[in-house]
């Protein structure tokens, strides 16, 4: 490999990208309108979630019921039902996700200490935020039991009886449960990994719509200094996504960063390594720009956004599906940013999937040079 | 063989490229001397380009043998690559880049050395004429402009030997002129030029012809070869008024094999045109043409070349009706 013919071709490429701006809108601000609109639209903390409420009991009891969602951060009450009419409207209309039926008889019966009855009705339609919002209800309803029982025991005790037992739950590494957190760290992989190789599935397919690439082949450069010309350009604009991505995930989502901004570096050239050969690749071989980024999409977007484990745990996956994330590189990726961003852990960690990352480059990179040739088919 | 290697810059034998049942190229023989301009000629479609492709090492041949500066076309492509200019027949440089940047793409793809580098671009801005141009975008170029850069790109590297795929086409007459004292220039150098075309003017001024028409090599020599000894039919030239009613007589007559419209009157490709004259003049007097004197002429190639072609077809049109 020559350095002389990588530089000419690495020139020549920046100059392609910063005369068409379609490149560097794909290359930078397509990147920037992902991550504000999947940090601000994708979360998955359920919260405020919409409250119909028709309180028959009419009790002290049952308002200090009611106040008891209200109050938390989950609920919010949006309004009061006379009949079940007012429930089914409200939740058809997605005013309401739940409603709360408190019977005519709760404010007597918890006076009395015995058992009483509320119902929930929640809407099934999205059964994600129905499991997580009857999970959060079922919560304030146990407190709420625990509370009478033991006013009732101070009340015949005198003294405030201790509960028998107490949980103090600690989260690590993400300590307020904020999905985002999760998130934008997940979020920067899988854009990197897509915009990567989508700018680089164009570059060769264009040289031979244009004919560019007939002169090209017929002069003494070899594939490999080509395409590692070729790839220089995009690091660079890589890692100007990156930095936009740690800047706005610091000021505008508040993400922290806990571990070394020169180990995330590091990192982020491993793997825009792969995800840039393998857009090389597929634009070698689909020959065409139209094929070659309709290609990059798929093979890269998909794979990244649902077998990585950005947004579903890999462990939750079908057997089959967890062994074949092992070819994703995003999973490692993710892995590794969520490793720095959250836990701050340094390369003693994280050593395996930087490994695996820099074979994956490797491979597709040599299976690049080997598929590129210097012939027309 | 040695020797054949210093006299020799192209040598082919056999050479072809079939796509699929498609015959590109069919068995192709033929040498280039060193420092000769060499031209091969052809109507579009004829396989020139095929050709070409496969003495620049970009398109594998599936049959036959060739060697190019003495590399063999199959085995040693990258070889022939450092050995060669190629100009293609689509403008093949980069329309965003300015012409110096395309100039500085080529030099480091050459490794020009830097010692040389700068001259070799001076050279190549004041062979195409941009030196006011050298900081526009080539894609606002015209048509001459961006061939002479096309040109002076693919021999910065100064290749003993240069292949052009029709250089000229779509190229104004003034431009395709001094891009032909280019050429005439690079071959004083002892440059070899191989180039195809389809204009005929273009082919006179060629040290060799090669006409190749459906993938086959149908006539190689001089222009004066072909002229005088190539053809089997003399030509004879009728100036007339209504020339295009005139062409239907005379092509009524029997031992007329072809005639075609020619300036201000026609061509009449006959067997023997001492026969055909006082035929022709008694057919036009009798049809009312007055003053009308057919002559002998010689043949221009064009002539030389439509009557090989139309040899080829009469010679093919049996086989064809019976391969059906």
């Amino acid at each position: 490999m020559k350095p002389q013919r990588v530089k000419a071709v690495a020139k020549k490429e920046y100059l392609h990208i910063i005369r068409d701006p379609r490149s560097l809108i794909m290359g930078l601000a397509l990147p920037m309108l992902l991550i504000f609109m999947f940090g601000y639209a994708l979360t998955l903390d359920v919260d405020n979630v919409p409250l119909i409420v028709w309180d028959q009991s009419e009790t002290p009891a049952s308002r200090d019921f009611i106040s008891r969602f209200d109050g938390s951060r989950y609920f919010s009450l949006k309004s009061y039902a006379r009949n079940y009419r007012d429930i089914e409207r409200a939740i058809n209309r997605r005013d309401a996700l739940v409603a709360l039926v408190v019977p005519v008889d709760f404010g007597r019966r918890v006076e009395a200490g015995r058992r009483a009855t509320v119902q929930a009705i929640v809407d099934g339609s999205d059964s994600n935020t129905a499991t997580i919002a009857l999970g959060y209800a079922e919560n304030i309803v146990r407190l709420y039991g625990r509370d009478v029982a033991l006013e009732k025991a101070r009340r015949l005790a005198g003294v405030l009886p201790r509960p028998p037992l107490d949980i103090r739950p600690r989260v690590w590494f993400n300590a307020d449960m904020v999905s985002r957190n999760a998130i934008v760290p997940g979020l920067i992989a899988v854009i990197m990994m897509v915009i990567a190789a989508l700018l680089t599935s164009l570059t060769v397919a264009r040289e031979w719509e244009t004919g560019t690439m007939e002169q090209l082949i017929a002069t003494p450069l070899k594939g490999s200094e080509l395409i590692l010309g070729k790839l220089i350009p995009y690091f660079g604009i890589g890692l100007i996504d990156l930095a936009l991505a740690v800047l706005v995930g610091r000021f505008a989502f508040a993400v922290p960063l806990r571990g070394e901004l020169w180990l995330l570096l590091g990192m982020a050239l491993i793997f825009l390594f792969g995800a840039l050969s393998l857009g090389m690749l597929i634009s070698i071989v689909g020959k065409s720009q139209f094929v070659a980024s309709q290609f990059a999409l798929v093979a890269t977007l998909l794979p990244a956004f649902l077998l990585s484990g950005f947004v579903f745990p890999i462990a939750n996956m079908p057997r089959f599906l967890q062994i074949f994330t092992h070819i994703i590189p995003a999973r490692y990726f993710v892995t590794i940013l969520r490793g720095i961003y959250l836990k701050g852990v340094g390369l003693t960690m994280l050593w395996q999937e930087a490994a695996l990352l820099a074979v994956f480059g490797g491979l597709v990179w040599l299976v690049a040079v080997k598929k590129f040739r210097k012939k027309i088919e | 063989m040695p020797e054949s290697n210093n006299t020799y810059a192209v040598t082919l034998t056999d050479l072809s490229k079939s796509f699929g049942d498609f015959v590109a190229v069919n068995r192709v023989s033929l040498d280039v001397k060193k420092g000769e301009i060499f031209g091969f000629l052809g109507p579009n479609g004829a396989g020139k380009s095929t050709t070409i492709r496969m003495l620049c090492g970009i398109l594998p041949p599936s049959g036959g043998s060739g060697t190019v500066a003495g590399f063999d076309i199959s085995r040693e492509a990258e070889e022939i690559k450092k050995n060669i200019g190629y100009m293609s027949q689509r403008f093949s440089l980069y329309e965003d880049l300015t012409v110096e940047e395309n100039i500085d793409f080529y030099s480091g793809i050459y490794r020009i050395p830097a010692e040389k580098k700068r001259q070799r671009k001076e050279w190549v801005i004041e062979m195409a004429g941009l030196e006011e141009r050298r900081r526009s975008r080539t894609a606002t170029l015209s048509g001459g402009w961006k061939q002479r850069l096309a040109l002076g790109c693919a021999i910065l590297h100064e290749p003993p030997i240069i292949f052009l795929d029709e250089p000229t086409s779509g190229v104004d007459p003034i431009s395709r002129r001094n891009f032909w004292d280019l050429i005439y220039r690079l071959a004083g150098q002892g440059v070899t030029v191989f180039v195809t075309t389809h204009y005929m003017d273009e082919a006179e001024y060629c040290d060799r012809l090669g006409l190749i028409y459906r993938g086959e090599l149908i006539a190689l020599g001089t222009p004066g070869e072909l002229k005088t000894r190539r053809m089997n039919e003399e030509i004879v030239e009728v100036v007339c008024d209504r020339p295009q009613q005139a062409m239907g007589l005379i092509e009524a007559l029997p031992f007329v094999r072809h005639a075609a419209l020619f300036g201000r009157g026609l061509h009449v490709v006959v067997e023997r045109a001492s026969a055909a004259i006082p035929a022709i003049t008694e057919k036009l007097v009798a049809a009312g043409y007055e003053g009308v004197r057919p002559e002998q002429i010689v043949p221009s190639l064009e002539d030389v070349f439509v009557s090989l072609i139309e040899a080829r077809d009469r010679a093919e049109a049996p086989q064809r009706e019976f391969a059906r």
